[in-house]
């Protein structure tokens, strides 16, 4: 094949020359090229190697329909493989390398599998290494897992970077009355209609240029079209992809924003994900040429006639010396007659013999003859043909390229994306898109429309239709009927040569062949959607655009149905493939999900917290002395509370106001323990179950008034038991007069922990009186003011067993309380106390949280019947005593102690009967922490039986993941204090 | 994308709400017997058609809604909400 750029053609710009590299060697374009034009102007015949054959692939087309073409483009952290090369723009600089070839495309040495063929057909890693005897099933498997790796290597694609992507991708979104893709004379008929009709349109064109395949015409100028678009107030959206139509009008949009410029400005994204929300749309999205199967017809040098027209007209590249066409419908011609005018030898072999076409007599056509045969490995040598009627070796054509017609398929695929299955033609041979009942109209050559007039007709139908389905106007519209061609086509997808064992490809992309599929058929899989997995047909990143149909009529061929009794497959989005980075936008790194922080996290940071992730929150997690590592820090603060008194902000828990006249009658249902006698002045913790009686949460609710609490909730179901709330309040309890409020920002709370506690708030309160044990005992609540005038609420509560009290202020008041408290408690030696001491406090105590109300304990699973109310029913009650939450081997909640002290052991070890461990055990850990108090590993969690069952039986803890084991004891989860009395100190 | 047009915000797309649950069902009252909460919480109806389900404005006026929506198509008919007052407040302001 000999491709050239020629003088007098084309819309590029010759003035602004682009330097690029090509597998590492430089060379020359224009501003306008594509990367495939490019190539093909310097003779580049060779760009791939082909997915499971590893056989040198070319350009056979010119957009995004595009099986061979696929490169790598840029290096390093922007390498970006499998992007079509007739797509790609150029720009100055790029840098681009063809894939799936060692050492390159030009000579690789997996060529050989070429020869191997028969060892690459459909199914046959399937049958090879999972399923014949003897690798039967299980045994199979394990050398399927050995090979896999040397397969995968060998049968692919272009690989990623690997690295972290460096750039960066938006989210946008946009609302408009109608949206158009496509900008071809349909769509832009159909936009200029709205907009003069004073819709608000927003018209798609995923190429860099509006015109459609009006680019590929010699005499094609779009700036009249442009300006009249712009003059009617058209969004115009240029190198923009509709990739996906869903549900209510919604249209997902890719925009690809610097993919065509050498040094992009780094404050503007490359590409930007939109969502546009429209009230109709119309699909103006054109239809993809086929080609045709038959020997050797993957050869580089083959290409869509289409392309070959583009190539020339838009880009100035003749893409071959002595080109022969062949077809099957009247769309060549004209493409036959500028190719001879262009100074190419052109040959047309036509199918059909009965037809009258109008030529010029500048090229041959042989009527009734089809290819059969490609001869050539590399590059084209020459072409066998015959009569149509009978494949017949007749004569052989010396040429370099060889242009295929099979007839066009409208692109329906953003029409199947909703559900709605095509319509098979048979007098244009395609698919046609049904009608369907959302507000989406197809309109040109995607609707089966040859010829530019039916298409500009059908636009202006298409926006009519749009405005009587909204409700604008009832005007009477018609569209032109499907076809345009002067003569009929006559179907042909395959050219069949019995006598040569040559492969004759039906997707290029991924090397499935006429062969693949009678193997399918004869394997027994003969539905679409099973030939389509058996043989990967079509799920390459091109879908299936140019194979698919020859696919469908081949299975038809073999069952003896026709092409609608087969059926077709389903397209889903995308309709080209988009990058991972533009679905995920800025939600990345530490934009992955939003980020809270308490009002005094600067304060936290300041006073030396290091700090852990709890949910969306960020807490402090332990408070370091110089030196000190984790442990050391977390084993101080906790023995700090237990001798003096720490400080520790909890202000991520959450708060809900329960405000109005049934409050405490609402709380008495949701939570499991009493409340209806709960004094003003006073707090209690409680219970929540769901439904079914399993534990939903746990928390304190406090009474400040007679119709008014103060309710706090787990860090980590703050947000659920809103919404429970407000659910239960507006669908289930309508007639309770209850209003309730998130305020978790509003208020920053602080507990204040250790014997010294009262002794610190005592500095810090106005008025030291309302604090007193008598003023304020245990579980009492009030409402004060601290040193400053700073109201605050403050309740005597505690998490950690000692005297304690948790302070809460409004937001903006939490560094003044912070530097108060602490200037006072370190009076007393006291600590600021992170999440870590914490937990080491609580588990001592045999308090629970998240990490045993994992959704799976009941109220007596966790210890706490004595929470469960028997003289009233409240949410979950019933179900709490159903049968299976019943039985007698539930896991109860325990304390662990390893049997040696000085042992440790790690939360998710399984417990065991002593010989045998073995599957889930009898029970698990769930919680662990070095205690201070005791001076040895302790750990909270459940064991079926409970204490009583285990009390003196040593258990073992199994921990295979880290390949530990230890002997353990069952004790009593309350292992220090368990009558209470430090708090009610 | 399903768009939900809230009584009180206007039409949004469904990533602002949460999805419930059926809406037809009668909860039992708290002191019921386990058979009919058993029924209540457990059994459910697979319709395909329209069906009345919950959704929860979390992103939004917090409101919960009644949606009359297609399990085929997504189609909605109509969205109220759940609360007999609200619903009162919407229909005088229509
Ligand atoms: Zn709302």
């Amino acid at each position: 094949m000999k491709t050239r750029r020629i003088d007098n053609y084309g819309k590029i710009n010759r003035d602004k020359i682009l330097s690029f590299r090509w597998d590492k060697k430089n060379y020359k374009g224009f501003e306008g090229d594509t990367l495939a034009s490019a190539l093909l102007a310097n003779n580049i015949g060779i760009v791939g190697r082909s997915f499971k054959y590893h056989r040198p692939r070319g350009i056979f087309s010119s957009g995004v329909e595009e099986s061979g073409a696929l490169v790598t483009i840029g290096s390093k952290d922007r390498r970006d493989p499998n992007v079509r090369a007739t797509t790609q723009e150029l720009y100055n600089g790029l840098e681009a390398s063809g894939q799936n070839a060692f050492p390159n495309v030009n000579f690789d040495l997996a060529g050989i599998n070429n020869y191997l063929g028969r060892f690459f057909a459909a199914g046959f890693y399937y049958k090879t290494f999972m399923g014949i005897p003897p690798l039967e099933w299980g045994k199979g498997t394990a050398i399927w897992m050995f090979f896999e790796k040397f397969i995968r290597k060998a049968a692919g694609m272009g690989s990623a970077s690997g690295l972290p992507d460096p750039d960066t991708y938006e989210h946008a979104h946009d609302f408009c009355d109608l949206i158009v893709v496509g900008s071809g004379p349909a769509g832009v008929a159909a936009a200029v209609e709205a907009a003069e009709k004073k819709l608000d349109v927003i018209l798609v064109e995923q190429d860099s240029l509006i015109g459609g395949n009006q680019l590929a015409e010699n005499d094609f100028d779009n700036s009249q079209i442009k300006n009249q678009l712009e003059n009617l107030g058209i969004k115009i959206m240029t190198r923009t992809t509709a990739f996906g139509l869903y549900d209510n009008c919604v249209v997902g949009l890719l925009e690809r924003v610097t993919d065509h410029i050498s040094a992009p400005n780094v404050n503007i994204p490359r590409q930007r994900f939109w969502t546009i929300r429209a009230k109709h749309i119309i699909v103006g999205a054109g239809a993809i040429e086929r080609h045709i199967a038959f020997n050797n017809n993957d050869i580089p040098g083959v290409m869509t006639v289409n392309a070959s027209k583009h190539y020339l007209n838009r880009y100035g590249v003749l893409t071959g010396k002595r080109i022969v066409i062949a077809t099957n419908n009247d769309s060549v011609y004209e493409t036959a007659h500028q190719l001879s005018e262009a100074g190419a030898n052109v040959t047309v072999l036509d199918s059909r013999t009965n037809f009258e076409i109008e030529t010029n007599k500048s090229f041959e056509i042989r009527k009734g003859y089809v290819p059969y045969n490609i001869n050539g490995s590399k590059k084209i040598d020459s072409l066998d043909i015959s009569k149509s009627e009978t494949i017949n070796k007749s004569e052989t054509i010396n040429c370099d390229q060889v242009l295929l017609s099979g007839g066009w398929s409208p692109a329906v695929h953003l029409l199947s994306h909703r559900g709605v299955k095509p319509k098979w033609d048979y007098n244009n041979a395609c698919f046609l898109p049904s009608d369907t009942n959302e507000n989406i109209t197809m309109v040109g050559s995607s609707r089966g429309l040859w010829n530019k007039n039916d298409c500009i007709a059908s636009g202006i139908a298409g926006t009519t239709d749009a405005l009587n389905r909204l409700g604008i106007s009832k005007t009477n519209y018609f569209f032109p009927k499907p076809g345009g061609w002067k003569n009929p086509i006559q179907p042909l997808y395959e050219v069949k040569y019995k006598k040569s064992r040559s492969k004759s490809f039906v997707d290029y992309q991924h090397d499935v062949t006429t062969d693949d599929v009678r193997l399918a058929h004869r394997e027994g899989f003969i539905s679409v959607e099973h030939l389509k997995r058996y043989t990967t047909l079509g799920m390459a990143n091109d879908q299936g655009k140019m194979g698919n149909i020859i696919g469908l009529s081949l299975m038809a061929e073999l069952l003896n149905k026709e092409i609608p009794e087969v059926g077709t497959t389903v397209f889903r989005p995308p309709y080209t493939p988009i990058s991972i980075g533009a679905l995920s936008g800025r939600n990345v790194g530490k934009h992955f999900r939003p980020l809270r922080v308490t009002p005094m996290h600067q304060w936290n940071i300041d006073h030396g917290a290091k700090m852990i992730e709890v949910g969306l929150y960020q807490r402090p997690w332990y408070y370091p002395k110089e030196n000190e590592t984790l442990s050391d820090s977390y084993i101080r603060e906790a023995s700090t509370v237990r001798k003096t008194v720490g400080i520790c902000d909890v202000t991520s828990l959450g708060k809900i106001a329960i405000q109005g006249p049934d409050s405490t009658e609402f709380l008495n249902r949701i939570y499991s323990n009493g409340f209806s006698k709960l004094q003003v002045g006073k707090a209690r913790y409680g219970i929540m179950l769901r439904d079914d009686g399993i534990v939903m949460d746990d928390g304190t609710s406090w009474r400040l008034a007679e119709n008014e609490y103060f309710m706090t909730t787990s860090t980590g179901e703050a947000a659920k038991v809103m919404s429970w709330l407000e659910e239960l309040l507006q669908t289930r309890w309508t007639d309770l007069n209850v209003n309730v409020t998130s305020v978790s920002e509003q208020w920053a709370g602080v507990s204040v922990a250790g014997p010294k506690s009262r002794e610190v708030l005592n500095n810090c309160v106005d008025d030291s009186l309302v604090i007193t044990n008598n003023n304020l005992p245990f579980m009492g609540v009030t409402s004060t003011f601290l040193k400053g005038n700073i109201p605050c609420r403050i309740a005597r509560i505690s998490f950690s067993g000692e005297l304690a009290f948790e302070v809460y202020v409004k937001s903006d008041f939490a560094n003044t309380m912070m530097d108060l408290l602490w200037a006072n408690a370190k009076k007393y030696d006291g600590c600021l106390y992170g999440l870590e001491a914490l937990g080491a406090l609580r588990v001592e105590k045999g308090h629970v949280t998240a990490a045993e109300l994992d959704g799976r304990v009941t109220i007596d699973d966790a210890g706490l019947t004595k929470m469960a109310s028997t003289k009233k029913s409240y949410i979950g009650s019933a179900m709490r005593k159903r049968g299976v939450l019943k039985n007698n081997d539930r896991e109860i909640l325990v304390g662990f102690f390893p049997t040696n002290l000085k042992e440790t052991f790690n939360a998710g070890t399984i417990v065991c009967e002593k010989n045998n461990i073995k599957g889930q055990g009898i029970g698990r850990i769930t919680s662990v922490t070095y205690s201070p108090e005791l001076g040895h590993w302790i750990g909270l969690g459940f064991v079926k039986g409970g204490l009583d069952k285990w009390k003196d039986t040593n258990l073992v803890g199994a921990d295979p993941v880290r390949n530990k084991q230890m002997d353990l004891k069952v004790v009593s989860p309350h292992m220090i204090d368990p009558k209470g009395e430090r708090m009610y100190a | 994308m399903i768009r939900i047009n809230c009584p009180y915000c206007g039409e949004r797309d469904h990533s602002e709400f949460s999805y419930g649950g059926d809406a037809t069902i009668n909860y039992p009252s708290l002191d019921a017997s386990e058979k009919e909460w058993t029924e209540a919480i457990f059994f459910r109806k697979n319709i395909k058609g329209f069906q009345f389900e919950t959704w929860h404005h979390s992103n939004g006026c917090r409101m919960w809604l009644v949606v009359e929506r297609s399990t085929v198509t997504h189609e909605i008919k109509s969205v109220k909400p759940c609360h007999p007052d609200l619903q009162r407040v919407v229909e005088n302001n229509k």
